[in-house]
């Protein structure tokens, strides 16, 4: 999602679907996918956003491929009027489609751009061009989903939002509509039943889309985000309360751009690099080397900063294919994060050995955490072993209850503790976080939950020793206000979300967050827990 | 036809960037350059549908061959210089 308030009538986008037979000469088809070619490098020299620019130019390189070509020309070999050309179009395609597509990873995303092109030269060859994003006025465009090059051709002057039907937060089209400033909703089912000229107001930061609002909604709305906004605006610098106290508000990240987005919007460091994400499309474990290298440039875009770096959070959830992890009843409860130590030993050393040299020759300030740490022996173990590779901060997740009841037993182990909530919450409240009709039980404010932050939030503070919170729930700032009363000591959260918490937390005292968390852990209820809040911290 | 044996110097082996110098270099080069693993068939080093296929790794050797023209020789030494070089850092 992207947020935003904006009032506009619908402009429907729908990919042709050609289910006609389209005849041709083998020449013609060769002019079409010139043509499709021609387009987007056109596109790729106009648009100015990078990631747009970058996507577009490797289609164009692939709508120019000879392979491609000679794998068409093979399949029309006379020259003559075919009948049908779509058959021998998607033939040629899907040879290097399944090559593509058995190399996984980077290579496998590189399919959707095939497909792309596929079918733009077929649209294109039947005369039924995909109908162009070009508006002639202002409108909110309604898709079931946008394509990299959708989004990449869209006219910012006349586009007021994207509201689609398919995706998540992290999809393409969510990360272009922020990289654009433009409201954006995503998963949003029945929004293309609307009629074609329905006037709707989009609101990107609560996800809510009203069809013929009234005056009074649309200015509720509007002057409500433009206050955020302003808020957020007002307050620049490190994180600190209005009575003066610290708050380090660090940014999670999981590659190195991410890293040097966060430093653009001001975080303090990264609270959270997920370092799976540079081994989840290895089909063989990175080299140490290889690893060092990957550090490096991730420590190179934060000079100066605290870099939080986990070690593998793998399983069989989000599969590392080198690692073998069999398919599990429960994944979520089976052998993941530090756990993996039971059964590839020799990754996880390796890793904490590439970290330790790379952090060596750097100007960041390297901090290292293992995730799903139960018990105080596994923490001394990873701390232990963290220590010998030269690494000089060394910290846990608590993200299981055991960890966090027997928090002053664990934590004493090492230097510093950081607070998963997301798992967190799924393991106290024992409900799964991916499942929708679970979503009322996963909300980081019941006070079961919070009330167990707060058992290992004292156990750190009593040993003096730094807990952090990474997790959505830093993200709201009233929750974010809450955690600090409980104890907390920095927070980490998407680059996207540092400026609005940074400016609410600029808002309150300290004394105001102990007060407000100290009558939370008393609530009867999620609901009522975040009404407390609120009505004690302002909105 | 000239050819000569390299090892990929790319940590992130031969595709994004590497692929994308590799390719160009040898689809301005004006007569046919083939790139493959030694004894087996080479593909065209001007496809980067092919070469992406290819998926050669950091540290594989990769034989590079020149059609006979006459700068068959010059071409050859420029794409081994950007398969050895590592385009990463």
């Amino acid at each position: 999602m992207s947020p935003g308030v904006v009032v506009g009538t619908i402009h429907r986008y729908v990919h042709a679907v050609i289910d006609q037979p389209v005849a041709a000469t083998a020449h013609e088809v060769f002019a079409a996918l010139d043509s499709v070619a021609t387009d987007l490098e056109q596109r790729a020299e106009a648009v100015t956003l990078a990631v747009a620019k970058e996507v577009l130019g490797a289609q164009a390189m692939i709508a120019r491929d000879p392979a491609l070509v000679e794998a068409i020309a093979a399949r029309l070999l006379d020259d003559k009027i075919h009948p049908d050309v779509r058959g021998a179009i998607t033939d040629a395609f899907a040879g290097f489609r399944d090559a593509l597509l058995s190399l996984g990873g980077y290579f496998a995303e590189r399919v959707a751009d095939l497909d792309e092109i596929r079918d733009r030269t077929v649209a294109r060859l039947s005369g039924l061009e995909t109908s162009a994003l070009t508006l002639s006025k202002p409108g909110v465009i309604v898709a079931t989903d946008l394509t990299p090059a959708d989004t990449a051709a869209l006219d910012l002057d006349f586009a007021l939002a994207l509201v689609v039907e398919r995706g998540g937060p992290t999809s393409h089209t969510a990360i272009v509509a922020r990289g654009l400033g433009i409201p954006a909703i995503v998963g949003c089912s029945g929004i293309l039943d609307l009629d074609d000229d329905a006037h709707i107001l989009v609101d990107g930061r609560d996800g809510v889309v009203i069809v013929s609002p009234s005056s009074d909604e649309v200015s509720s709305r509007q002057v409500k985000e433009e206050s955020l906004r302003a808020r957020a605006a007002a307050v620049t610098g490190p994180g600190r309360l209005s009575d003066g106290t610290p708050i380090a508000l660090m940014a999670n990240a999981g590659n190195e751009h991410d890293a040097i987005a966060a430093a653009a919007a001001g975080a303090e460091g990264i609270g959270l690099f997920r370092t799976e994400l540079l081994f989840l499309d290895r089909t063989t474990e990175p080299t140490v080397e290889e690893q060092i290298h990957m550090y490096s440039r991730v420590f190179a875009a934060m000079p100066g900063l605290k870099v939080i770096l986990r070690t593998l959070d793998a399983g069989s959830d989000k599969p590392v294919p080198f690692l073998n992890v069999i398919a599990e009843e429960n994944p979520a409860l089976g052998v993941r994060g530090w756990r993996l130590t039971r059964i590839a030993n020799d990754v996880l050393e390796r890793q904490l050995e590439a970290i330790g040299k790379a952090s060596v020759a750097c100007d960041a300030d390297v901090w290292v955490m293992a995730p799903m740490i139960d018990l105080p022996e596994e923490a001394q173990d990873f701390a232990r072993r963290a220590r010998a590779h030269g690494i000089k901060h060394v910290g846990v997740m608590i993200e299981t209850p055991a960890a966090a009841m027997l928090a002053d037993k664990v934590i004493a182990e090492v230097d510093f503790a950081s607070l998963g909530t997301n798992d967190l919450t799924q393991y106290v409240m024992a409900a799964d976080r991916l499942d929708s009709r679970l979503s009322d039980l996963t909300s980081t404010w019941h006070p079961s939950v919070l009330r167990v932050i707060h058992q290992a939030a004292s156990s750190a503070a009593a040993l003096s020793a730094p807990i952090g919170v990474c997790g959505e729930s830093a993200a709201s700032p009233h929750l974010a206000a809450i955690l600090l009363g409980l104890g907390v000591t920095s927070l980490s959260m998407a680059p996207s979300a540092i400026a609005e918490v940074r400016g609410y937390l600029a808002g309150v005292d300290r004394p105001t967050c102990v007060h407000a968390a100290s009558l939370v852990l008393n609530a009867r209820s999620a609901q009522e827990a975040r009404e407390i809040a609120v009505a004690i911290l302002g909105e | 036809m000239p050819s000569e044996e390299v090892q990929v110097a790319s940590k992130v082996g031969l595709h994004a960037r590497p692929a994308s110098l590799l390719i160009k270099a040898a689809g301005s080069a004006g007569i046919s350059v083939t790139i493959g693993r030694p004894g087996q068939a080479p593909v065209n080093a001007a496809s980067m549908l092919s070469v992406l296929a290819l998926g050669a790794k950091h540290g594989e050797t990769v034989v590079i061959t020149v059609a006979d023209g006459p700068d068959s020789d010059a071409i050859l030494a420029n794409l081994i210089e950007i398969v050895s070089t590592d385009h990463d850092v």
